[in-house]
């Protein structure tokens, strides 16, 4: 059925929708109008609700039935679940687009360069910039990676930025994720999926097209293989079935054309990579690991890792193998260090950062902390380590129990939390139970590195389907929106 | 050519498996539904446990092989893995394993038959509604089997998946003659002569033979004719000879033309195992004793999978 089947009578899909104070991904605010979803508004407003909710449906079925899902463990049972999605795309004009872009560009240059100098020279400690306990007190800092040279200096070849908006419509970095970003797949696959379910929304827009990125990326990683290889094998190695984003995996090997291993397929011999295949050892040069620094090899790290390739870590100092990312990344992608990246921007590009960060209180400060004791109530908390959205006190919707308990948790270990101001997030319109309600979300954007970077034209737009919550991670009940750039 | 993981070769040679061994032992269950009604109203649940030398590992957790407690053994019961939900979460894991290399095709179908399997609840599987339940595990198998026929790529993975496949069809043909048989002829004196039909019929049906059967033998049934036909008929596609024979020609592929090193070292074994097969009378078989015979066979496809273990899948040989 196409949009334009549905009676009128029934229709008007978004006649009762209400953003309210909330800049709105469709409406905007104020003064800014969003003309560029005007296409989109008027064909879902053809709608009725009825039909929308029923393709709603068989979009989830599909996504089910495909296996799009991750996996839950709890103490039972693996369940395997899908990312909710939600069909009201989210469409970001050329010149947003342009500026993201150009943002998380600057912004990975800086990253790559910050985690050169942090591994060699260290000038940026030196003059006083960056303080190097914040660097030597992670525990994501290896000495493995002292003076080891990798390929063009890419330390992060897959960068995920998050991006959130506020109430002006202005994009702002909430959190650089350097180490092993995840959600690229269902990018695509919810792109693909909006084509297959939805295709008269789309019909003849210029929405740009995100189906390159295995292609892109596989160039990316070969342009960093060891030198002197001139055709580099490459695998993704994945910590195997039972690892929740395993789906990824599977998507990104089948998408880039390689094999998708396991760490007992691989094995080192005199410092050199190989996987077991039916004709015996092959050699491997470039590895897409999306397997932790700690589990990649039980000689160098944990040494109760199954998951990892003994050696690894010799054979990639000996410049024998490339590991996307590199080791030890996550120096640059942890929170307190994220306080510090416009001055990394500044010092390394002298420049002024494209996209700013978000306003943050670093509680191994002592205005720091002392702000955040005294405005819990009105902050973000969140620890400097965590991932995938836990730990986080949301302090204007947080109990006197939860504050009182977030406040001990800060005074025990105070370097051990950053707070930000409550952002009012941009919203969607979003299809929940009760009808089309607006619904907060953010940009999850991807960017590739080899030689140079490339910005994947698209992103996860992340929706927290609770309604108020500002929790958008798909661990805390979050969904997902097919997000459309569009063309000039 | 393309690179294929020793790991990647191996779970699609278990894809097939199960998910052939799931396909048998509803054919099985669905016969012996029929099998127990037809004889003077008794049952003869036990006969299934016997296929599968399961006795032991059952009667630890059930008093009696009640049809109920036999049926639950072997559809819905998750802590049996000889249980058609164990043999297909395992297809099901392999094949999620596998996705990178499978069709999208196989794994949806795969994906959607297994998530439609757990949801069923145990009033589904009782005996009135056997036949129904063993209707669906059948069809969603041989969907599964014509989505790959149409839609895997055939390189040495096909063999291998091929390989799979055969080698327990094979395996599941021997049980299923090797258990019937003593049931259906008491005294090796009575080989030859007519029997009761119905039950040949059933045995027959179990393995899709019988109108195949008919075809070669228009009239008459006598235990070595249903014997040889479903051991050694070479166009009946669950004969024992039949699968010898794809097995043979997927391993000369792998060896001569995608010339995998280990597949000579596999050859060994199948010879041994064709010696077995290939020119055997089924009168002499008898003589010599059927049941012995049968073992035979299983135990040299058992040597063949394990040498294919360990020259091509990489396992650790056994010395």
């Amino acid at each position: 059925m196409s949009a334009s089947d549905d009676t009128t009578a029934d229709a008007g899909l978004l006649r009762d929708y209400d953003h309210g104070d909330h800049f709105c991904e469709m409406f905007g605010r104020g003064a800014i109008e969003c003309a560029h979803t005007r296409v989109l508004r008027d064909r879902l407003d053809a709608m009725s609700l009825t039909s929308l909710r029923e393709r709603a449906h068989d979009a989830e079925l599909e996504l089910y039935n495909f296996g799009i899902t991750f996996t839950v463990y709890t103490q039972k049972d693996a369940i395997d679940r899908i990312l909710p999605f939600d069909v009201i795309p989210r469409v970001l004009a050329a010149d947003e687009w342009a500026h993201i872009e150009a943002g998380v560009r600057q912004r990975v240059h800086a990253i790559n360069l910050f985690l050169h100098d942090v591994y060699h020279e260290r000038h940026i400690i030196n003059d006083g910039v960056v303080p190097g306990d914040i660097i030597f007190s992670n525990d994501n800092y290896r000495p493995e990676m002292d003076g080891l040279d990798v390929p063009h200096g890419t330390y992060v070849h897959i960068d995920g930025s998050d991006l959130v908006r506020d109430q002006d419509g202005r994009f702002l970095v909430l959190e650089d994720n350097g180490r092993c970003p995840s959600g690229v797949s269902y990018l695509v696959e919810n792109r693909h999926l909006m084509l297959r379910t939805f295709p008269d929304l789309m019909d003849g827009l210029p929405v740009r097209s995100v189906s390159d990125y295995g292609a892109r990326l596989r160039a990316a990683l070969e342009e960093t293989a060891p030198a002197g290889v001139s055709e580099p094998t490459t695998v993704l190695l994945s910590p195997g079935t039972y690892n929740s984003a395993y789906f990824e995996h599977i998507f990104l090997a089948r998408e880039m054309g390689v094999a998708l291993v396991e760490g007992r397929d691989l094995l080192v011999d005199n410092d050199r990579v190989y996987m077991k295949t039916i004709r015996g050892l092959e050699p491997v040069h470039v590895i897409y690991r999306r397997i932790n620094d700690d589990f990649l090899d039980p000689r160098a790290f944990n040494p109760q890792s199954l998951l990892g390739v003994p050696g690894l870590m010799q054979a990639y100092r000996r410049g024998n193998v490339s590991l996307a990312n590199a080791i030890g990344t996550g120096v640059a992608d942890d929170k307190a260090v994220y306080a510090y990246m416009p001055r990394i921007i500044r010092y390394f590009l002298d420049e002024e950062p494209i996209l700013p960060n978000v306003e943050t209180h670093l509680c191994r400060e002592r205005e720091g902390l002392q702000y955040t004791l005294d405005h819990l109530e009105e902050l973000v908390v969140k620890p400097v380590g965590e991932a995938g959205g836990y730990g986080i006190t949301v302090g204007p919707h947080a109990t006197a129990e939860e504050l009182a308990q977030c406040r001990q948790q800060i005074l025990d270990r105070p370097h051990n939390w950053i707070a930000q101001p409550t952002l009012d997030l941009s919203v969607c319109p979003t299809l929940v139970d009760t009808g089309i309600e607006p619904r907060h979300v953010d940009l999850r954007t991807f960017a590739v590195t080899g030689r140079d970077t490339w910005v994947l034209p698209g992103g996860l737009s992340r929706v927290a389907l609770k309604r108020g919550s500002l929790i958008v991670n798909s661990s805390q009940g979050g969904g997902s929106k097919d997000t459309w750039v569009l063309e000039d | 050519m393309s690179i294929l993981l020793s790991r990647y070769a191996e779970d699609l040679f278990w894809i097939a498996r199960y998910i052939e061994r799931a396909e048998a032992v509803a054919r099985i269950l669905d016969v012996n539904e029929t099998f127990s009604r037809d004889s003077r109203g008794g049952q003869n649940w036990q006969s299934v446990l016997a296929i599968y030398s399961d006795e032991p590992r059952f009667f630890r957790e059930h008093a009696s092989s009640s049809a109920e407690n036999v049926i639950h053994f072997y559809t819905l019961d998750r802590r049996n893995p000889t249980s058609i939900l164990s043999a297909l979460r395992m297809a099901r894991e392999n094949a999620r394993a596998m996705r990178p290399l499978i069709s999208t095709e196989m794994w949806t179908q795969i994906n959607i038959f297994y998530n439609r399997l757990q949801a069923l609840g145990p009033q589904e599987i009782t005996e009135p509604r056997l036949a129904r339940f063993c209707q669906f595990i059948k069809e969603g198998c041989q969907t599964h089997t014509g989505i790959t026929e149409g839609t895997f790529y055939r390189d040495e993975g096909w063999c291998f998946y091929q390989i799979g496949r055969q080698i327990e069809r094979a395996d599941q043909t021997t049980r299923l003659l090797d258990a019937k048989y003593h049931l259906l002829l008491p005294s090796v004196d009575q080989v030859g002569t007519p029997v009761d039909a119905s039950r040949w019929n059933a045995l027959l049906r179990s393995a899709s033979g019988y109108h195949a059967f008919r075809r070669v033998h228009p009239s008459g049934l006598t235990a070595s004719d249903v014997a040889g036909f479903l051991l050694f008929h070479r166009a009946f596609p669950r004969s024992v000879l039949a699968c010898v024979a794809e097995i043979s020609e997927r391993v000369t592929e792998l060896r001569s033309f995608y010339a995998i090193p280990g597949a000579t070292g596999v050859t060994g074994a199948l010879d041994d195992l064709r010696r077995l097969v290939d020119d055997a009378d089924i009168e002499q078989v008898i003589r010599d004793g059927l049941h012995e015979y049968l073992d035979r066979v299983q135990r040299q496809l058992n040597t063949l999978s394990r040498d294919i273990g360990r020259e091509m899948f990489g396992h650790p040989g056994t010395g």
